[in-house]
């Protein structure tokens, strides 16, 4: 009998199976269809040769590639590293980096304080964050412009406060890309981390404080832990977009210093060398998913302790 | 040329000038943001009785990309002088004889051939200006008719300098200052022009399309900029001037043709005809603040554009306008790596 309802139970799963692969088929499809599709085109497009006036010729070459990682010397062709590439490459992940740092000093405090209000005030606090995605990333970018230019709110308050003489140039620095990223990249931190925090069942804090738990050591050993889901996913939100972000470096940097997003276009654009273009894209995009396939091989333990 | 006036004109802004259903036919124009002057379409749409949509692009990269692809239902397009020949080669334009129009006889001579169109077989003249460099004279008060600005800058403006992000003319301006010619293949010249360009960009604070307030401001004091924007700023802050680089500077077209593909074909050469008429070649001018290359639109300017010193190239200067090109793929490979040094 114990047999039978077993064969009974392997028949039910493989139906549900069944069910759950045709019930995901639209999303397949979809996905194949937007996704993988037009990355195909970008890896056919980096193989070909640059046409004349932009676009490309149906012939195979490695020169896109092979201009990603190396250069011939401006002056007498010998063969270099590409270490414009590779600077522009080292800002970008840095400043992705740091963007994502930030959001979490300033995200996870934001989640943590929603998450402990009383159930009928969350909403309200979530709906706060949500408002600035109403507006249109370019205008979010040009106000916190605002904030920070010669003329603008910060300057104007510090030289009426006698505390400065001369404004203070803070727009077109690496800090004003990287605070234009962090404001506009916040709530994709915030959102996870207090989806996270609100499933957490505060009577294990309760009950680490009975074994005598330090505030700190509460903190570290118990709500840490089951809350890291929510901070990874939070951080690869962040990291990702961050990472190619083209719009907020281009005005907040004011164009002197490019990131991966601006080289890619200017391919595209005034280079008129799509095969270096796709190249240069296509190798972003193979970056981004090494570093996601080892983030998921170290923290996949912490993914399962949540579920 | 790339966008003028707005930093920002955003890809495809669509303004929909619809005169009732009844009109007779469409068109649709593909032109840069801010332009397109709206009485000048409302003028042909009431003459014509055709309803007129407009659609924007920020870069002549950009228009033919969306061109190429096809499907896009657009009728006359501009292009800018230097950019006629990767339409050509791709076929994109219709050869519709501007030349033969009733309005022809307007254009000016020294526009009724350009380098790119010799004939005026495919284009007609929509404005024309140059690229020069645009300086705070309040602040700095010696020659301002000198790539120096931006390549050796005086001290007073250094930290307060933009250059506009238009690669080859920078690129080309810096080759005319160090002695070369612009698209030169020759290595020597082309690592003196990028080590020029490396060592003076610590003197400069962005390079942006700069949003004309920030001049008006004077948070920026100094700019590789366009003649028409230049007098824009002007208007708002008297102090600053535009200078024509005695070593070179650019000097460019931008015209109207008639897409291989497009529908409304007549309307299309309609519109040619009545925009290379003197009293509407003046609205694209009053405008845009730019010159038309039509004679006899002067009577219809705007006093102030009229006698603007950016339209008003020194005599003595003429001679050192350099036609804007495009360069060969071999050496546009190497303008783009200098850039990219520049910018790393």
């Amino acid at each position: 009998m114990l047999s039978e309802a077993a064969s009974g139970e392997a028949l039910l799963r493989r139906a549900e199976t069944r069910r759950r692969w045709s019930l995901a088929m639209p999303a397949l499809i979809v996905i194949s269809l937007f996704s993988i599709l037009p990355l195909a085109v970008m890896v056919v497009y980096s193989f070909l040769t640059p046409g004349t006036y932009g676009n490309v010729e149906w012939q195979f070459s490695l020169d896109g590639w092979f201009s990603v990682i190396f250069e011939r010397d401006l002056f007498d062709d010998t063969l270099g590293l590409a270490d414009a590439h590779l600077s522009i490459l080292g800002r970008s992940a840095l400043l992705a980096l740091a963007t994502t740092a930030l959001t979490m000093v300033f995200g996870l405090p934001t989640a943590w304080f929603i998450a402990t209000r009383p159930v009928a005030s969350r909403a309200y606090w979530m709906f706060l964050i949500t408002v600035p995605f109403w507006t249109n990333l370019l205008v979010r970018t040009i106000a916190i412009q605002e904030v920070i230019r010669a003329d603008g709110t910060i300057n104007r308050l510090l030289l009426g406060l006698g505390v400065i003489d001369a404004p203070i140039q803070m727009m077109f620095t690496n800090g004003a890309v990287l605070l234009g990223m962090t404001y506009v990249y916040l709530p994709l931190m915030v959102l996870p981390v207090y989806a996270a925090i609100e499933k957490f069942d505060f009577r294990l804090a309760e009950a680490a404080y009975d074994l005598h738990a330090s505030r700190f050591y509460c903190l570290r050993r118990v709500i840490f832990p089951l809350i890291r889901p929510g901070v990874i996913a939070g951080s690869i939100l962040v990291f990702i977009p961050a990472l190619g972000a083209y719009v907020t470096p281009r005005l907040m940097g004011g164009g002197r210093a490019m990131m991966w997003g601006n080289l890619i276009d200017l391919q595209f654009g005034q280079g008129r060398n799509w095969p270096l273009g796709a190249a240069l894209s296509v190798s972003l995009t193979l970056l981004v998913m090494i570093a996601l396939v080892l983030s998921v091989r170290r923290f996949a333990g912490g993914g399962r302790a949540d579920g | 040329m790339k966008r003028k006036a707005c930093f920002l004109g955003s890809a495809a802004a669509a303004a929909l000038l619809a005169q009732g259903a009844l009109a007779e036919g469409r068109l649709n124009i593909y032109n840069f943001g801010l332009y397109t002057p709206p009485e000048l379409l409302e003028r042909f749409s009431e003459t014509y009785d055709v309803e007129v949509s407009l659609t924007e692009f920020a870069a002549n990269e950009e228009a033919i990309a969306r061109i190429q692809a096809g499907g896009h239902g657009l009728d006359v397009v501009l292009v800018s002088g230097y950019f006629i020949p990767a339409y050509l080669d791709q076929g994109l334009l219709m050869e519709s004889h501007p030349n033969e129009m009733e309005n022809f006889s307007n254009v000016a001579p020294e526009w009724a051939s350009i380098t790119n169109d010799p004939e005026r077989a495919y284009t007609a003249p929509w404005v024309w200006g140059t690229t020069g460099v645009m300086v705070n004279t309040g602040l700095y008060d010696g020659d301002i008719n000198t790539a120096a600005i931006f390549l050796d800058p005086p001290e007073e403006l250094s930290g307060t300098i933009n250059l506009v992000p238009s690669m080859n003319d920078v690129i080309d301006m810096t080759l005319r200052y160090i002695g070369a010619e612009p698209c030169t293949s020759d290595r020597e010249a082309l690592s003196a022009a990028r080590d020029l360009l490396t060592s003076a960009s610590e003197h400069w604070a962005s390079i942006d399309y700069a949003s004309f307030e920030k001049f008006v401001n004077e948070d920026l004091n100094a700019s590789v900029f366009w003649s028409g924007a230049a007098g824009r700023i002007r208007d708002a802050n008297p102090d600053f001037a535009y200078g024509w680089p005695e070593t070179g500077y650019i000097q460019w077209m931008d015209n109207m043709a008639i897409l291989a593909d497009a529908t409304n074909v007549e309307n299309a050469r309609l519109f040619l005809n009545f925009i290379m008429a003197p009293e509407n070649a003046a609205m694209i001018s009053n405008y845009t603040r730019y010159g038309n290359g039509i004679t006899g639109s002067e009577a219809f300017m705007d006093a102030g554009l009229l006698d603007s010193p950016e339209l008003q190239v020194p005599e003595a200067l003429e001679g050192a306008a350099i036609d804007q090109q495009l360069c060969a793929p071999a050496v546009q490979e190497l303008y783009t790596r200098i850039w990219t040094e520049l910018t790393r």
